[in-house]
């Protein structure tokens, strides 16, 4: 079977102001959810507790919540997740309760309201360890970055670098604009996701890079158009064959994975998803623009008077 | 060319079995097991407790399928859970307090495969239950604590070389004594230095308002941190021997936090009680007046002697103490074992702080010939650790208790002593618990996701590559296993996002597959013989997929670096991941084409779709 046999090259090129500008626009929208509803931090960020909580039946909120303000404990979300019988409480920080007493004091009211009451998982953090956390996973993404872009621009050239790391960037942040838009919770597993995400996609944009290096070599005629054109159209087989093998697990988690994957999943899923779209038609025209050549990427030691012939990128 | 030498396969073959015997252990399951393990350090873990644990359950006829003794105790497999608790409850009564009784899992890996270290994958709490603490040790107060005590101290030394000084207080963490003169500064600035020379000193002011200022240096500082953190460790290792929790971990984490993880234990409550518990120490005089045997036996049967309280000691026998306390724990600087210089005797060497010290020598000097009982209180029972005779005036903070039996107890007692309370307050700053349902479910999603995910990921393979689909799936295999067979081996542990990286790894590895597919394909289009086809494929793909790996590896150290917890499981097992890709893909999906292609002589096709 072979789904993608495309005979002459696309020229996605040519739709550079197109793709690029639908990036602008999302990358905006994420930009302006961002800072308008902001992210929806998990107590791993801000500090606070989760519980959850396991019914032998359904799950009385209405009651939960009033154990919760019997005990003097205001600001409690009681909710539903997963089926009827289990229920998550979050509360945030209190200044007057330690976290070990605050947690203890939770579950012995919620055991004396209904003796079936089974706390499944605990999650305390204090506001000092949430700070600390949200400083580490700043730094992380940037060390990611600096340590990709050195990479590049060591093996490719600093235009690829460049190109590479804005588009990525700008699924980071569309990733994020996601969850803000839908204020899902951002804890650290969905960190790790989109960190690992970005270390993904960027594959995404060195396989197109090795190409257009390789077809630099090879079709001394061409022009910069035709050779990233070209790049993009032989290995989009790849790109899209390898992102469904990917996604494919991604779903595999996201329908057996259970509570705590799931926005993990959701975060990989959308940086698949971007990733393929940006990797390609963002980086390319931004690294076209910046002005890659033949002469800068393959170095100029390769016989000199040929470099005349080929068109210099505008 | 499409042939590899001989050592190739060889070498490819002895990593897949290498990898197959670390892996295997993984299905063999546990098995409900009890742990004995010493409470104290002075009790070795030798044959005789194997013996005493036999015994006692040949004693009570309960059944047991395996016995026996590793570095961490003595373990006893039952069939069982509720064999596992009826024996359980016989091993406390019949060991009694001096040793750790806890409840735990074995893993039924076959002898053979133990003796090769083959272990199953080590599970994080989320995977099978448990708590986990993060406590901060507040270090402000220990710093406190030891200006505290050097406010003491100076008073002591100035005292006795009757220098003038009208005030000594603690501002902050830095000491200040105020002299009339200059003179009498420069005096005591000259006598400090030189008894205390971990400090910097300053005079400043004038007139009849000359202070003297003492600050700890850095060095001195971070001792004094580096102390109490490690006394906070040792204190909280010894409370947990109590809880009887199998395999315990206190760790150290950064400069000022522990990090507590019991796995296993559920009753939340009572583990921070005892993590929060503190331990004090106390010295008193023994009542010599009213020791005799009468009294202590009227005392043991309900009249102790007013101004006196009855303890027993380490053997059992009645000690009648005086209430009013000579010294607490407070006062002990540091603590540790010793030989007599005169008889060779074994000796717990106590150091105590200037104001302990003056007090212990006019207590000796005015009590010679009488004993002096060292107390430790604890969850409100107090035991006596021992009760030594003064043999003379003790000065200068160094103390020498003797009596001990051997250099264990020796060691023993020190540690109680140093250990018993804890140097610094410490706060539960982060708890997470996970119950043990939950972490059964935890396991089934995480092995359910990768498992549907690979069989996903197989199909589509297969049909879009045919036979070479079928060799990358059989790469992919192989990935799977190596990259457990590793976890198993380092027994680094598994958390479910580390079994969510697993799962990623193999859906991101399967990117060099389709890369070297896609280029097979695309030489025999461009009119390549099918062998020049797979050659070229591998050989160009080869430079794409190791840039791609760097990047992603790049990534995984990042995560690895800066993440905690959860985002550090799951950085290790992507980086491992990434590492057995390159192997599997490569190598091993090489060495199966070239088994199946290599070595026809004419082609007609390729199965590759």
């Amino acid at each position: 079977m072979e789904l993608f046999r495309i005979k002459k090259d696309i020229p996605f090129m040519s739709y550079g102001r197109l793709t690029t500008s639908i990036s602008l626009i999302t990358f905006v929208l994420a930009v302006f959810f961002l800072l308008h509803r902001g992210l929806n931090y998990g107590v791993d960020f801000t500090g606070g507790t989760v519980m959850e909580v396991h019914y032998p039946a359904a799950a009385n909120i209405e009651q939960i919540r009033q154990v919760m303000d019997g005990v003097g404990l205001k600001d409690v979300t009681v909710q539903n997740f997963g089926s009827s019988q289990d229920v998550l409480i979050r509360l945030p920080v209190k200044k007057e309760l330690s976290i070990a007493q605050l947690s203890e004091k939770i579950s012995t009211a919620l055991k004396g309201a209904d003796a079936g009451a089974e706390v499944r998982r605990v999650e305390s953090v204090g506001s000092q360890v949430g700070e600390e956390l949200y400083e580490n996973g700043a730094l992380a993404l940037l060390l990611v970055c600096a340590g990709i872009m050195g990479y590049l621009a060591l093996r490719f050239e600093w235009r690829f670098a460049v190109a590479a790391i804005i588009a990525n960037m700008h699924d980071v942040i569309i990733i994020l604009g996601f969850f803000a838009f839908f204020q899902w919770e951002f804890n650290l597993t969905v960190l790790a996701a989109i960190l690992a995400v970005l270390g993904y996609s960027v594959n995404e944009s060195v396989v197109v890079f090795d190409r257009v290096r390789e077809n630099f070599k090879k079709m001394r005629k061409a022009s910069a158009v035709q050779v990233i054109d070209n790049a993009i159209t032989r290995t989009m087989s790849r790109t899209i064959i390898t992102h469904l093998m990917t996604q494919t697990m991604v779903c595999s988690m996201l329908f057996f994975g259970g509570e705590t994957l799931h926005n993990f999943s959701l975060a990989l899923t959308i940086g698949i998803l971007f990733g393929i779209y940006s990797s390609v038609l963002v980086a390319c025209p931004i690294a076209m623009w910046l002005g890659v050549n033949r002469a800068n990427l393959i170095g100029d030691t390769e016989k000199k008077p040929k470099e005349d012939e080929a068109a210099i990128a505008p | 060319m499409n042939r590899y030498p001989i050592w190739k396969f060889v070498l490819i073959g002895t990593v897949i079995i290498i990898g197959l015997l670390y892996t295997i252990p993984n299905f063999f399951g546990e098995s409900p097991a009890v742990q004995i393990s010493p409470a104290k350090t002075s009790l070795k873990l030798d044959e005789s407790l194997l013996e005493k644990v036999e015994s006692t359950l040949k004693l009570a006829n309960i059944p047991f399928d395996g016995l026996f003794m590793d570095a961490s105790g003595v373990k006893v497999r039952f069939a069982t859970t509720d064999t596992q608790l009826l024996a359980k409850d016989k091993l406390v009564a019949n060991l009694g307090k001096d040793y750790t009784v806890a409840l735990n899992l074995v893993p039924q890996t076959p002898g053979w495969l133990q003796s090769i270290g083959a272990k199953p994958m080590y599970l994080g709490l989320d995977l099978r239950g448990g708590v986990h603490f993060l406590l901060q040790v507040d270090m402000k107060a220990a710093l406190d604590k030891a200006a505290e005590s050097t406010v003491g101290d100076f008073r002591m030394s100035l005292r006795k070389e009757k220098i003038n000084y009208y005030g000594i207080e603690r501002q902050g963490q830095v000491v200040v004594v105020k002299f009339e003169s200059e003179a009498e500064a420069t005096r005591a600035r000259n006598l400090l230095a030189k008894d205390f020379s971990d400090l910097t000193y300053k005079i400043s002011g004038s007139d009849k308002d000359i202070s003297l200022t003492a600050s700890m240096s850095v060095m001195a500082q971070k001792r004094i941190q580096e102390f109490a953190l490690k006394q906070n460790l040792q204190t909280l290792h010894n409370r947990i021997n109590e809880l009887g929790v199998a395999e315990p971990i206190v760790q150290q984490q950064g400069l000022d936090r522990i990090v507590v993880q019991l796995p296993g234990v559920q009753d939340t409550a009572k583990a921070k009680e005892i993590l929060g518990r503190t331990a004090t120490l106390e010295i008193r005089m023994v009542d010599e007046e009213k020791s005799d045997m009468a009294t202590l036996q009227k005392a043991q049967n309900g009249q102790v002697p007013f101004g006196d309280e009855l303890f027993s000691d380490r053997e059992g026998r009645p000690v009648l103490v005086k209430k009013s306390v000579v010294l607490t724990g407070d006062r002990i600087t540091d603590a540790g074992p010793g030989v007599n210089g005169q008889n060779g005797a074994s000796v717990v060497n106590v150091t105590l702080d200037g104001r302990g010290a003056g007090i212990f020598k006019n207590v000796t000097r005015e009590n010679v010939g009488k004993r002096m009982a060292i107390l430790l209180i604890e969850k409100g029972s107090t035991e006596v650790i021992t009760a030594p005779v003064i043999n003379e005036e003790i000065g200068g903070g160094r103390v020498q208790i003797s009596g001990m039996a051997n250099a264990q107890e020796a060691t023993d007692i020190s540690l109680l002593l140093r250990a018993g309370a804890l140097a610094a307050p410490m706060e539960i700053i982060e708890e997470r618990t996970v119950g043990p349902s939950m972490g059964e479910e935890n396991i089934k999603r995480g092995v359910h996701s990768t498992l549907w995910g690979f069989a996903a990921i197989a199909v589509m393979m297969m049909v879009y590559y045919l036979v070479f689909g079928g060799v990358s799936v059989m790469a992919l295999g192989v990935n799977l296993l190596l990259l457990v067979a590793i976890l198993s081996m380092l027994q680094a542990t598994l958390t479910l996002p580390g079994l969510a990286a697993i799962a990623l790894a193999l859906g991101m590895a399967i990117d060099a597959n389709v890369l070297i597919n896609e280029r097979i394909r695309e030489e025999l289009r461009n009119g390549n013989t099918p062998q020049a086809s797979i050659h070229a494929g591998y050989d160009r793909a080869f430079d794409t997929i190791l840039d791609s790996n760097v990047t992603t590896l790049i990534a995984g150290l990042a995560l690895f670096m800066f993440g905690t917890g959860p985002i550090k499981g799951f950085a290790v097992v992507h980086v491992l991941g990434i590492m057995t890709s390159m192997f599997s893909a490569v190598l091993v999906s090489r060495a199966l084409v070239n088994l199946l292609y290599g070595y026809r002589r004419k082609i007609e096709k390729l199965q590759i779709g």
